[in-house]
């Protein structure tokens, strides 16, 4: 008979390895990606596959002579940042009156706003595209902006209404007693009450803006294009491009990737629901 | 979908309308700055959806393609008949549903369990956190290409080599489940986001709470069951939502694995606008394609939002 | 925030203004095929030779560009100075007057050394509103090691039949080596461009003279009868997701013991860096069944200058120069001789030093020669185009057939079932766009 502070062991022990292999589950297609960002082309699709190569860099080399990687990563920041930035300051007001000055629309507001989400996009390309010819948007990093704000507006007003509603009522009473108008109610209480919440519906906002791919190639020419172009331009119907895909792949998801992972620790905090009661 | 969350979806908007106490006149000030606060928003939304609706709802009525230019006459409903009457139609609506559930359900259980497994602390659980949620942040596009070429193939497939050092057969992912196929890819980018928003709504678990549990004498799946679902159902209610509206679009992956193939097994609304319209860019079509979209897509939020809206929108 | 990036341009087009009077910037849209990515890494010579144009590049996928530069052209969006298009859309776009017309070309261009066959697809009503910058037809590719070992041979130009024959023979699946590796991949430039050429040798056509398509009559019924045999039983698994590159994969890591597919394969698969097998490998024709015509198909693509395009005269000299000759000597200099872009100048084809260098030249030559988009078929049809109908519909509805021949193929329908289904697609499509009633 094992006593208690063995089996608690034991059961950690077991939890963790099990942990691990999902974990390990989950993460191997891009260990694999990465890992054939290094082979050569031939390599690449070797039959059975090989987990020992001579690595290479060729491919990463190529890239860095056929194609401007911080010009694309450049126009890609400022899209995504940019539209994050802007969505927020629509979004938080927004949740905010109807957090707390919640009326009969309300609800209906709300889900009028995820409706806006439903049209889709291979349905509306051509409407959208002469709008922007007419507004001289083609092409351009603000023409993106705008798309990718009103695009995520829905969802980040959906999802700082969810962290707002959690902030108890009296909080925000009192500081109202004490003469606070509604700008310096969200600035001084909500925003550093809900920094966690809102940190997380940013990195979510930057991450489906960095990711979309069908506006940002059908809108940018050169000038504009984000990564998911520079991307685009690797995967070909005609040649082999396995090992050439996985490196630009790489890098184009490198810089958002590891974003992600410095703000994890902040992520997990913020995303607790209900946490604050 | 009951009778009572039905009542109960009615419940809550008469109880939005009574709304907090206070005095008169306080709070008709308040509701006007709420609705100075909310208007930027709803306005901005209010252009996005109505302009391009407007134009596509005019689209869809007359016949207009972008390489027949100056034909524009008025066809009234032609355009929603051919659309609905496809081959295809019925092939794609019920895909896009398959789809949705299908990738719902395993996101949704697999990220509980996997919120629960990584919820006690184990050696490197840091680590461990980041490599679950690493798949989200990865383009569509890359991970279809990176399954289906470095990992589904049959024959060079990573997979492919693991069934055959068994001795068996490799699995023909593409011909035989196609479908599944895409499933289990648009699973592993979604799982990551269930598990995010699930394990770290894990930590505001009261601890006391189920160790009061544990001396009652309730096993560890009384206890998951009971104590830890329950709490998790509003985050669970934000997963389903977000993922819906994503789930409903799909397209680069269907594109880039299949294209729509083989038959109609993995053709969806979105691929079938595509390859009916945009292909030949016949806009009115693709207009009466998205309007119908946008009808099912919002006939399935309705539903979804009736039966787990109460979690999301109410105070717990 | 979207000026962000001006004041860089603005000084670069300073300094550059400084040297010549403004610079015409010339924005270039563009397959990411490999010919065209050494177009791209040779446009510093293009510039250095013309200091007053600068090329600005937009490389993106084969199927998104097409539906980027569609969009942009159709709505006079006018964000590109120079388009690569194919023959399909030369021949659409041509018509409806949205292509700038090359004409007066300078003698030096010498335009009458274009293949015939190419030129002529890229005229419309005899004028000239694209030039080509690489074109290929279809061949056959076998691996010579494994027919010498089974003691077969290969003709010049062999049956369908007979490709099934060999590929019986050198199906050993158990070694993962294939009999026969064909496109499936459902999509009107992947399965269909092969299963159409197919049909065209089984005396199929896609239309009759009044435009009502054929997919129930015996031909088509034949050839994807014998299609889905052929494949199913001597192919890889997985054959029904297969397009180009994945069979280029199998047949450059040796999987595949026959493959027929697009001429411009022919550099890949001699290529050691990128083939295991790329001394084994020989090259005949496009199979022929009951008639040789509309056996081996005919694709260009071409450099067009569109009608909304802000510096046309820039933009014509950059598309003479990257399809003249001396930018093939520029190519030869600095990737090697085979690397010309190969299906566009007779003259290529007369130069020793190429033909020797280039295994697979003789074979391009002759299918490029047999191939003539404007008599495919074995009975007569209204339209041109061997793996094609250039018409607008064609794209959509080639689409949906794909899917459901790879339906067939993948056995989840019958080929009757599945044939049926294609013609009441094909015949909806073509009523809803007025061609029969």
């Amino acid at each position: 008979m094992l006593s208690l502070k063995q089996t608690r062991h034991l059961r950690t022990v077991l939890i963790g390895s099990l942990a691990w292999l999902v974990a390990l589950a989950i993460f191997f297609p891009i260990f694999w990606m990465l890992l054939t960002s290094f082979k050569t082309e031939i390599d690449a699709f070797t039959s059975p596959p090989q987990l020992f190569f001579a690595p290479t860099l060729e491919n990463y080399i190529h890239i860095d002579e056929r194609s401007d990687y911080f010009h694309y990563a450049w126009n890609s920041v400022v899209v995504s940042f940019g539209s994050t930035f802007i969505g927020m300051l629509l979004a938080v007001p927004a949740a905010y009156s109807m957090a707390f000055f919640e009326t009969k629309r309300t609800k209906n507001t709300l889900l009028w706003m995820l409706s806006t989400k439903m049209l889709p996009p291979v349905g509306v390309l051509v409407p959208i595209y002469l709008l922007f010819k007419d507004f001289g948007l083609l092409d351009t990093k603000l023409g993106l902006v705008i798309i990718y704000t009103l695009i995520n507006l829905p969802i980040m007003v959906w999802m700082v209404y969810t962290y707002f509603k959690e902030i108890p009522k009296d909080i925000l009473e009192a500081a109202r007693l004490d003469g606070a108008t509604p700008g310096q109610e969200i600035y001084r209480v909500l925003l550093p009450i809900a920094k966690g919440g809102l940190a997380s519906t940013i990195l979510l906002s930057l991450i489906l803006s960095w990711n979309e791919a069908f506006w940002s190639l059908n809108l940018t020419a050169s000038g504009a294009a984000p990564l998911t172009a520079l991307v685009a331009s690797y995967s070909s119907p005609e040649g082999l491009f396995w090992a050439k895909l996985s490196a630009v792949s790489t890098l184009a998801c490198a810089p958002i990737l590891i974003f992600g992972w410095l703000s994890q620790k902040q992520l997990v905090r913020g995303l607790s629901f209900g946490a604050v009661k | 979908m009951s009778i009572t969350s039905l009542q109960a979806g009615v419940n809550t908007a008469s109880d939005m309308a009574t709304g907090s106490a206070g005095p008169k006149l306080q709070k008709r000030r308040r509701s006007r700055v709420g609705l100075a606060m909310v208007s930027p928003s709803v306005l901005a939304l209010l252009v996005w959806m109505a302009v391009p609706l407007a134009m596509t709802i005019y689209f869809s009525l007359i016949r207009y393609n972008l390489l027949y230019p100056g034909d524009n006459e008025f066809v009234g409903l032609e355009n929603f008949y051919y659309f609905l009457t496809d081959e295809g139609f019925v092939a794609g609506a019920f895909n896009t549903l398959w789809l949705v559930l299908s990738v719902l359900a395993i996101s949704v259980v697999a990220g509980v369990l996997i919120a629960v497994l990584v919820d006690t602390p184990f050696f490197g659980r840091g680590i461990v956190r980041v490599m679950l949620i690493s798949p989200f942040f990865i383009m569509p596009t890359v991970s279809a290409l990176v399954w289906k070429n470095l990992l589904l193939h049959p024959v060079s497939g990573v997979l492919a080599a693991v069934w055959r050092f068994f001795g068996a057969t490799p699995i023909d992912w593409f011909t035989d489940y196609p479908l599944q196929a895409i499933i289990l890819i648009v699973s592993w980018q979604w799982i990551p986001f269930a598990v995010l928003i699930l394990m770290t709504a894990m930590q505001s678990l009261d601890q006391e709470q189920k160790d009061a549990a544990r001396l009652d004498g309730a096993g560890p799946i009384a206890i998951f069951w009971h104590i830890t679902l329950p709490h998790l159902a509003r985050p669970i209610a934000v997963v389903i939502m977000i993922e819906t509206i994503f789930l409903l679009s799909i397209f680069a992956e269907i594109f880039t694995t299949t294209g729509g193939g083989p038959g109609y097994e993995t053709t969806n609304l979105a691929f079938l606008i595509y390859s009916q319209a945009l292909l030949q860019f016949d806009v009115g079509m693709a207009s009466a394609g998205g309007l119908i979209a946008v009808v099912i897509a919002n006939i399935a939020a309705f539903m979804l939002v009736r039966m787990i809206g109460k979690n999301l929108t109410d105070k717990a | 925030m979207k000026t962000c990036f001006t004041p860089a341009l603005m000084a670069s087009a300073i300094a550059l203004s400084t040297a010549a009077t403004a610079a015409t910037t010339v924005t270039i849209g563009t397959v990411n095929n490999g010919d065209m990515i050494r177009m791209q890494e040779l446009s510093n010579e293009f510039e250095q030779s013309h200091p007053d144009i600068k090329l600005d590049w937009v490389v993106l996928e084969e199927n998104v560009l097409r539906q980027r530069l569609t969009t942009d052209i159709a709505t006079n969006g006018g964000q590109f100075d120079v388009m690569t298009i194919g023959l399909y859309e030369t021949g659409l776009w041509g018509e409806r007057g949205w292509l700038t017309e090359l004409d007066n070309l300078p003698a030096s261009y010498d335009v009458d050394d274009i293949f015939p066959s190419v030129r002529d697809g890229l005229s419309v009503h005899g004028k000239l509103y694209a030039l080509p910058f690489y074109g290929e037809s279809s061949m056959t590719y076998y691996r010579k090691d494994l027919f010498e070992k089974a003691g077969l041979s290969m003709p010049e130009q062999p049956t369908w039949e007979q490709m099934r024959e060999f590929a019986k023979t050198l199906h050993k699946p158990d070694q993962e080596q294939y009999g026969i590796c064909l496109r499936g991949k459902a999509g009107w430039g992947e399965n269909m461009a092969l299963v159409t050429t197919l049909a065209n040798a089984f005396g199929a056509r896609w239309f009759d003279e009044s435009w009502h398509p054929e997919f129930t009559g015996p031909e088509w019924t034949k050839a994807v009868e014998f299609y889905t045999d052929l494949l199913g039983n001597y192919g890889p698994p997985g054959a029904s997701s297969n397009g180009f590159n994945e069979n280029l994969a199998l047949f450059n890591s040796g999987k595949c013991a026959m493959w027929v597919d697009a001429t411009v394969a022919g550099s890949f698969v001699t290529d050691e860096s990128q083939s295991k097998v790329s001394n084994d490998v020989g090259f005949a024709l496009a199979p022929k069944e009951v008639t040789e015509k509309g056996a081996g198909w005919l694709w260009s693509w071409a450099l067009a200058i569109p009608a909304t395009s802000d510096s046309k005269d820039a933009a014509r000299e950059f598309v003479t120069w990257a399809t003249s000759k001396e930018y093939a000597g520029l190519v030869e200099q600095k990737f090697g001789i085979t690397a010309i872009p190969p299906g566009t100048r007779l003259s290529t084809y007369r130069n020793d030093a190429y033909m020797n260098a280039a295994a697979f030249a003789k074979t391009t030559l002759e299918s490029l020669k047999r191939a003539n988009p404007n008599d495919p078929t074995l009975k007569p049809v209204p339209y041109s185009g061997i793996q094609l109908v250039s018409i607008p519909e064609f794209q959509s509805i080639a689409t949906q057939v794909g899917k459901l021949i790879s339906g067939a193929l993948s056995g989840n329908m019958p080929v009757a079932q599945a044939l049926k289904s294609a013609q009441s697609v094909s015949e909806r499509e073509m009523k809803r766009a007025h061609y029969i009633k």
